[in-house]
This record gives structure tokens, sequence and C-alpha cells, in this order.
């Protein structure tokens, strides 16, 4: 990776309509830029608003483009950097399935004790953990998992909101 | 208080009427029969028929860029609507406000592949401003307004809605234009006026300013242009335009340095890397505009007034950015430069002059005449002479002839020059110059075109006679791709791989069976005339001139290359174009 390229946390609030999410993943595909993580729900059933959550990647000159051309897209009521605009807080949450018996299965069981992570499935031979986290934390942990029977894992991509009382 | 219910295709129509519109082109099928149902036997909107979609969307951009109104499209579904896709790109690259209607299958069908059924919503996502599937006749009077409002407001462009046959069958109730703001898209309009102040103070402090002019200044209405006119005097300073930009600043004044970019004038360009504050107004830093960038205008503190904010700092980092529109920022620059009654340094700015002056010797259009054989940089010249004082509007097609129009006409007005710049499309042209001329009857308005572009869209020659519009083709015959012999002569040795004009039609004859008159030329003697036969011709012409198959369009900037290392006309030295540049378009 070019030692330019910083990872910004981008919030996006758009329109919950057909296509909004097209034109934003198109955005970034059409003009070349990454997508590192990429969340989506609606937040506001009233006004039928989404918020989309990129985690991206790129040189300063690039992230400023990303913002101004997603700034430009129709149906975008707002964008905000929350990596420049002050202190945040990202999650990523993760089901992850290991699978095994023995040493190992209580091994991933006193780890996932260490990390918070919920068991939301049990069979005899298997566990699925629910963990949330910061990414680098969902990361060790999948680390972690992997000589202990890792089978699946499943990633929601990272939300994140500004701290303190403001909206964005 | 429900009003009386209208169909969909009913609304479509009144909602175009409320909009002001007069002209409608389009070609019609099976998906959009409703539309044409109600507009049959009606006399508030005119439909002009053309022959290919493609040439509807240009038709429409000529009608919008020689009004500042928006152009209107109406097209079947599938092919329709694939057709559309080359103009809405060439709309959405130069930045022209159309409106383009899609018929699409009947909602229940969407996404079953029905017959002519193409997801037009997907396709044309990238290549306009914005696009609606309109999916309940509720919502449909709504969303037409909203189309005219994103395609007309902020930088303008290329909006598609998509009909589905039934809800142009079904009933809903009509609104009509609402003044209320829309719910997301605001554009500023309004520039900082702590900035606007701050680079006011720049110009002020400069010592060899430019101004660099583009198509937001055309874009922006009349008014930007007399704006840009009344600051420009008030300074003193040299402007310099893009090729979209021609027209807002007087080619004859003083002032202007002809175009700038590839195929600009030397002084021009020469201007653009030695100024040391640029005022980039309405313009983009395209990288036919910049060359090398890093080799772009080193010396210069930049101001860049634009109303889209991702033109800021996309190319090129600027010093002084104003997001607003050109007219209002102008506006308040002005005010700000007389009331604080600022004035450039007298001695730096005669001494700028004279550096100028000293580059406009060197006569960069200057060309050798043609003994036998017709040179282009003449019939454009000659063309020049018979439009003056006539307030023409000329269309270009794309290749050499473009550049040798651009360079050698002088444009005094907004609104009169229609070429396809950021897209850079064949074809483009001839139905430019029908939507220029529906828009304009009264007018003189020239195609300027070469043979292989003008084939791109011939059959739009069935329109013009049609519907009587006096278009006037002035057919630049080089017999080759010009424009690509050129770059294979620069790049590739000579090599002329496809670029040869083989059995190309009789052009007489093709405007024979059309019904439409020819003109023809083979003798540098005989142009005048052509021109003036031309320009008396009551119906629409096709005026063929033969010119120099070998004649090439300088100066230029080879792709890859800095302004310094321009190419000048066959006497001037001829720099060798880097492997570098040779990978570049
Ligand atoms: C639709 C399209 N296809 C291909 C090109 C590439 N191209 C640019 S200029 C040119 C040649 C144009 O020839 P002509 O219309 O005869 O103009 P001339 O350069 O000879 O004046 C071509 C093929 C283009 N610009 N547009
Ligand atoms: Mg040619």
């Amino acid at each position: 990776m070019d030692k330019m390229t910083e990872r910004h946390t981008i919030g996006v609030l758009v329109d919950n309509e057909a296509g909004v999410l097209a034109r934003v993943v198109g955005l970034f595909s059409g003009r070349g830029y990454n997508i590192d993580s990429l969340t989506v729900a609606e937040v506001d059933q009233n006004d039928h608003q989404s918020r989309i959550t990129i985690v991206t990647t790129g040189t300063p000159q690039v992230i400023e483009q990303i913002k101004a051309q997603l700034g430009r897209l129709v149906p975008i009521h707002g964008v905000t950097d929350l990596t420049v605009e002050g202190p945040h807080v990202e999650r990523e949450m993760a089901l992850i399935k290991v699978a095994g018996g023995g040493e190992t299965r209580v091994e991933s069981l006193r780890i996932a004790d260490i990390f918070r992570a919920r068991v939301v499935d049990s069979t005899i031979n298997s566990f699925v953990f629910e963990i949330t986290g910061s990414t680098d934390k969902i990361n060790s942990f999948v680390g972690l998992m992997r000589p202990l029977g890792l089978v699946d894992v499943s990633r929601t991509g990272v939300v994140a909101i500004s701290r303190g009382d403001k909206p964005m | 208080m429900a009003s009386a219910e209208l169909t969909g295709a009913e609304i479509v129509l009144k909602s175009l009427v409320d909009q002001g519109v007069k002209v409608v082109f389009g070609y019609p099928g099976g998906a959009v029969l409703p539309i044409y149902d109600a507009f049959f036997e009606q006399n508030k909107i005119k439909h002009i028929l053309v022959r290919h979609e493609q040439g509807a969307v240009h038709a429409a951009e000529g009608y919008a860029r020689s009004t500042g109104k928006p152009g209107v499209v109406l097209v079947t579904s599938g092919p329709g609507a694939t057709n559309a896709v080359t103009g809405l790109t060439d709309a959405l690259m130069d930045s022209i406000p159309v409106i383009c209607l899609t018929g699409q299958v009947p909602s229940h069908l969407i996404g079953t592949d029905a017959f002519q059924e193409a997801d037009t919503i997907g396709i044309t996502r990238p290549c306009t401003k914005h696009n609606y599937l309109v999916k309940d006749t509720q919502d449909l009077a709504k969303i037409m307004h909203d189309a005219f409002y994103v395609a007309t407001n902020g930088r303008p462009g290329p909006v598609v809605v998509d009909l589905p046959k039934d809800v142009m069958i079904n009933t809903g109730p009509y609104v009509g234009p609402k003044r209320a703001q829309h719910s997301s898209y605001k554009p500023q309009v309004k520039g900082n006026l702590s900035s606007i102040k701050e680079a006011v103070e720049l110009i002020a402090s400069a010592k060899k300013p430019l101004f660099y002019s583009g198509g937001g200044v055309v874009n922006s209405g009349p008014g930007a242009s007399t704006l840009l006119r009344e600051f420009v005097r008030q300074t003193g300073a040299p402007i310099t335009s893009t090729l979209m930009g021609l027209g807002a600043f007087p080619s004859t004044d003083e002032s202007f340095l002809g175009m700038v970019g590839m195929h600009g004038n030397y002084e021009a360009n020469l201007a653009m890397s030695e100024c040391d504050v640029m005022i980039c107004v309405g313009a983009r830093f395209d990288d036919r505009v910049t060359g090398r960038l890093d080799a772009f205008a080193q010396k210069s503190k930049k101001i860049h007034i634009d109303i889209d904010p991702s033109s800021i700092n996309k190319n090129v980092p600027v010093d002084i950015p104003i997001v607003g529109d050109v007219g209002h920022v102008l506006e308040d620059m002005l005010k700000v430069w007389k009331s604080t009654a600022r004035k450039l340094d007298k001695k730096a700015n005669a001494s700028w002059w004279a550096t100028i002056a000293k580059w406009r010797e060197r006569d960069c259009l200057k060309y050798l005449p043609g003994k036998d054989i017709a040179k282009p940089q003449y019939v454009l010249e000659t063309l020049q002479k018979a439009v003056d004082g006539k307030d023409a509007y000329v269309t270009t097609d794309v290749g050499q002839h473009q550049m040798w129009a651009a360079q050698y006409l002088k444009f005094q007005d907004p609104n009169r020059w229609l070429t396809s710049g950021g897209l850079g499309t064949m074809g483009y042209g001839l139905p430019a110059a029908i939507g220029a001329q529906v828009a304009h009857p009264k007018s003189p308005v020239i195609c300027v075109t070469g043979e292989s572009s003008f084939m791109m869209n011939i059959q739009e020659l069935s329109t013009a006679v049609q519907y009587r519009l006096p278009v006037k083709i002035l057919l630049l015959n080089n017999r080759y791709m010009g424009m690509v012999r050129q770059w294979q002569e620069l790049l590739h040795g000579n090599r002329y791989s496809e670029s040869y004009m083989e059995s190309l039609p009789d052009f007489a004859k093709v405007a024979d069976a059309f019904g439409l008159e020819s003109l023809f030329a083979d003798h540098p003697d005989q142009v005048e005339n052509l021109i003036a036969d031309m320009m008396a011709c009551e119906g629409p012409v096709i005026a063929e001139v033969m010119i120099d198959q070998k004649e090439n369009c300088f100066p230029m900037i080879p792709s890859g290359a800095a302004h310094y290392e321009m190419i000048l006309g066959p006497n001037g030295d001829q720099p060798a174009v880097s492997a570098k540049g040779a990978a570049l378009v």
C-alpha cells in the first residue's frame, strides 16, 4: 500500500429509495475508489432515511474527492468524515462458527470469554460466537479461532457514530 | 380535495407544458405509445421525430446549449433507451441539462426479460446526473418536476425518467411545479464571501494574472458572461478559454488570448504556464487543458470558481476554492473589487502584456495557403467572414475540423458554439444543429463537420428535411479520420492503420436522395462562392469542400507533454513525444 494513503470512516445519510446503494457502490467502482467495508440500514422509518457507513482508503486528495462525489449524489442528505470530524466510536459485529471437540473446544470457549464473545448457538461439536468490537478486535479473535476449528465467519462491517451530543 | 385524476401519459404532457417545454425530440415505440397518444393532435408541445435516438439526445443538447433551457427527449424502452446512452453520456460530460423520458415495459414484467426490456436505470445510472424509475402514477407528477429541478440546478446534466407502460395508463393526481426546496439536493450558489475577498486580494497583488474561463460561464447564463467581461475589463488582465467556454468572452477582444489546451493558442498556453495568479472561472482543469500535470502552471497561485465541489482539487490543487454559481460569485467579486478600489500594478501588468505581445508575434495560427487544394483553415476563415455580424450558431463534429473551427472562428456571445467537448462524440454535429435550428428558426445554424463524423448520424438529414430546418452543413472532406491520421503520424510512424475513409458516398447524391441541396468545391478559388451560396440557401444544404488531406492541426501539445512543449505549425520545431505520452489518450 502507498504510504500516502489513509483509512477513513465516512457516514452517509441517504433517502432509503431503490437503487441508492447501487449509486454509492457504482460511484466507488466507476471512479476506482476502494471500499474496505460498507454497511447500510434504514435508521429513520418516518423520513425513510438510511445510514451508510463506508470505510475506505486513499490519498488525502482521493478522500476529499470521495466526499465531494458522494455529496453531489441527488438522494444524499449528508456526508460526514468521522475520521477527521473528532472522536467517534466504530463497531463491528461478527458471528463466528467454530467446530471441534476436546481441549480445542474448551480453549475456544475460554478465549471467547476473554473477548466477551457470547455463545449464540451450540451443538455437541460446534459453537457460534457473537462478538462485537473494533475491526482489530474481531480480526484477532478470528485469528485465534483459526487453529481451534474455525468454520465460518460472517461480519457486519463497520458502523460508526461520533461521540458527544451532536447529530451528523 | 383531490382534483380530477389524469392518466400517467396526460400527467407527463401536462408537467412538460407546466415546465415551459415547447419542443420534444423523440422516437416512438411500444412502451411509449400511451404518451404518443397523449401527444396526438395537441399543439402545446411540438414533437420533432428524429431518425435515431442518439440524434434525439444530441438535438436536445443543441436546443439546450443554444437556449439555456433544458432539452427534452422521449424514447421507447429497450433499444430506444440504449440508443440514447451516448447522448446522455455526452450531456453529462459537458453539463448540459437534458430530460430524457424512456418507456419501460409494464411494471409486472420488469425483471422477466420481457420484449424490449432493458435495465435502463442500471444502464444510465453512471451516465446521468440522476435517474428515476416511476413505480406508481401517484408519484409521477412530483418526479417529473423533480427531474427538471435536478437537471437545471447546480451543475446541469441529463436526467432519465423511466416510465413503465402501466404507469402511463393508470391514473393519478396532478400537482404543479412546486417552489418548495428539494429535500436533499441543494447546490450552493452563493460563494463564500471571505474566500471571495481573499481572491480579490490575490488578484490585486498579481503581476501576471490570467483568467481561464470555461463552459460553466455559459451554463450560468448570459449574465455571467456580462460580469466576466466587466471583471476582465476592470482588471485589464488577459483571458483564455476552454473549448466549452468559447463565446463567453468575445474572441475579437484584445484581452482574449484564444483557446487554451491541446490545440490552444501559443500565447494562451504560455500564459497559462507563466502566469502568477490564475483565475479559473467555471472550468475544470481537464487533461486536454492541463497537459502533463506535474508541469502544469507551476508558477501560479490558483483561484477556482465552480458550482461543483467535486471539481475542486480533482486534478489540480488550488489555493482559493470558491464553490458557487459563476454568476453570483463574479457579481460579488466585482463588488468587492470596485468597493475596495483595487487596481493591478501598472508596471507589472504592462510588462506582462509586453511578454504576451511577443508570444502573439509568433502568429501560431498562420498556415501555408493551399494552391490547388483548399486548406481547412482558409475555409473556416472564409466562413468567419460570411457569418460576421450575423448571430450565427455553429456546431461541430469531432476531429481536426472541430479544432480548426475553435481556432479560426470568432465567437462574440455565449450559447452560439455547440461542440462535444468532454466525450468527443463523432456524430454530434448534425443533430445538435437541428436542435439549435428548432430553437432559433431565423438564425443561421452551421454544422462544421468531417466526412467521417458526418456519416455517424447522417440519417438526421431526413429530420432536417421533414421540418424544413435550413441547417448548413459545411463538410470538410479530407477523406481521412484526420485527427486519427495526425496522431498516427506523430506517434505511430505514419502507419495509417484504418484511418483512411474508403468508399465514401457521393455526398451530392446523398443530398439529392434525402431531398436537400448540395454545393461542392475542390479548388480554393471556389470556396468563397461556395460559402456565399451556402449562406444564401433557404433550405438545408450540404456544402462539401475537398481539403488538403495532409493538413495537420497546430499548435499541438502532444499528450503527456507540458504547455511549453507545444508543437507549432509546419515551420515550427517538433519535440518528440515521449513513450509515456504515447500511452495517454
Ligand atoms: C464515436 C466516436 N468514435 C471514434 C472517435 C475517435 N475519433 C476522434 S476524431 C476521429 C476522426 C474524425 O474524422 P472526421 O470526422 O473526418 O474529422 P477530421 O479529423 O478528418 O476533420 C475519430 C475516429 C470519436 N471521437 N468518436
Ligand atoms: Mg476527415
